[in-house]
């Protein structure tokens, strides 16, 4: 299974992301936000990071970058797109998943483990996970999830959420909001559900000895699917 | 000639920034302040000398790139 990972100036999550790919299997090119082309790729990663220093809105000037356009083709012939933390900002930035991320609500940039439960597995992304509850790591500052209230109902008449910030017991409540999301939303899918926009981490979470391993559960089951 | 665009968050959008400048405003003695909104300011000199012209490519910029029309309202101004 082929997957290629863009680099943006100003990510800084791409090596862990290439790291991860190829534990768990793939092989993996890294891509250049300045190339035209797209390699033969089964699975493009957007990485986490701080494309474009922020500038402006997080990955507004990314989503503009010349590789962008190949990627928004790949999406739109039906390719599995993912976009981890800036690159959910990017995809948000395109137009591919609804809505924006705003600055998180108590000003503080977030640097810690959250639990998100999966609730939606008719997708390449979580079918076949064994479980629903899943501990990931996040760090942004913003990750606050905005949508107007026509996209909102649009999305869950969609079943486009694809996570939410929960506890350790799976409970979507307030309390276990890190940033103000609305809904405890931390990732949505496009309408297809090929596109994945999440702000957790689950290639920080593929090391027990670091981490945790619940990004390893999240990869493996991932690498299956799409074979 | 110059054009300036301002872009601010929409009514219904939550403004954490502009809560706190409130906050502290209030807490250095403004206490006649009702809401505080931040947002942002650009000035572009375009290479085009009718207004309405320059006005339109400024217009184009802030939908495409400048402003998020999900969240945020831009208003064009002629400078000169």
């Amino acid at each position: 299974m082929k997957s290629s990972v863009i680099t943006f100036p100003g990510s800084n999550c791409d090596r862990d992301m290439d790291v991860a790919l190829k534990k768990f299997g793939f092989k993996n090119k890294m891509v250049w936000h300045d190339d035209n082309e797209l390699p033969k790729s089964d699975l493009v990663v957007l990485p986490g990071g701080f494309s474009y220093g922020d500038y402006l809105r997080c990955g507004s000037m990314a989503s503009k970058s010349k590789i962008m356009q190949s990627v928004i083709n790949f999406a739109k012939s039906g390719g599995l797109v993912m976009g981890i933390c800036n690159g959910f900002q990017i995809l948000v930035e395109t137009g591919l998943v609804p809505g924006v991320l705003l600055r998180n609500k108590y000003l503080e940039f977030i640097c810690k483990n959250v639990f998100i439960k999966v609730d939606n597995k008719e997708n390449f992304y979580f079918k076949n996970l064994d479980k629903d509850i899943f501990e990931f790591h996040i760090a942004h500052n913003e990750g606050n999830y905005f949508c107007t209230k026509d996209q909102l109902k649009e999305i869950e008449d969609n079943n486009q959420i694809a996570i939410y910030y929960c506890n350790d017991k799976g409970q979507i409540e307030d309390q276990f909001n890190p940033n103000g999301s609305i809904k405890n939303i931390a990732g949505i899918f496009n309408k297809e559900k090929n596109v994945l926009g999440m702000m957790p981490h689950p290639e920080r979470m593929i090391d027990q000895s670091l981490s945790g391993e619940d990004g390893s559960l999240f990869f493996k089951n991932l690498i299956n699917n799409i074979k | 000639m110059k054009i300036s665009t301002i872009i601010t968050l929409k009514k219904d959008v939550l403004d954490p920034q502009g809560k706190v400048i409130h906050q502290t405003l209030d807490g250095m003695g403004f206490k006649d302040i009702n809401e505080v909104r931040q947002g942002k300011y650009f000035e572009i000199d375009v290479n085009e000398s009718d207004p309405a012209k320059a006005k339109k490519i400024v217009e184009d910029m802030c939908k495409k790139l400048l402003a998020n029309l999900v969240i945020e309202n831009y208003k064009i101004i002629e400078t000169q």
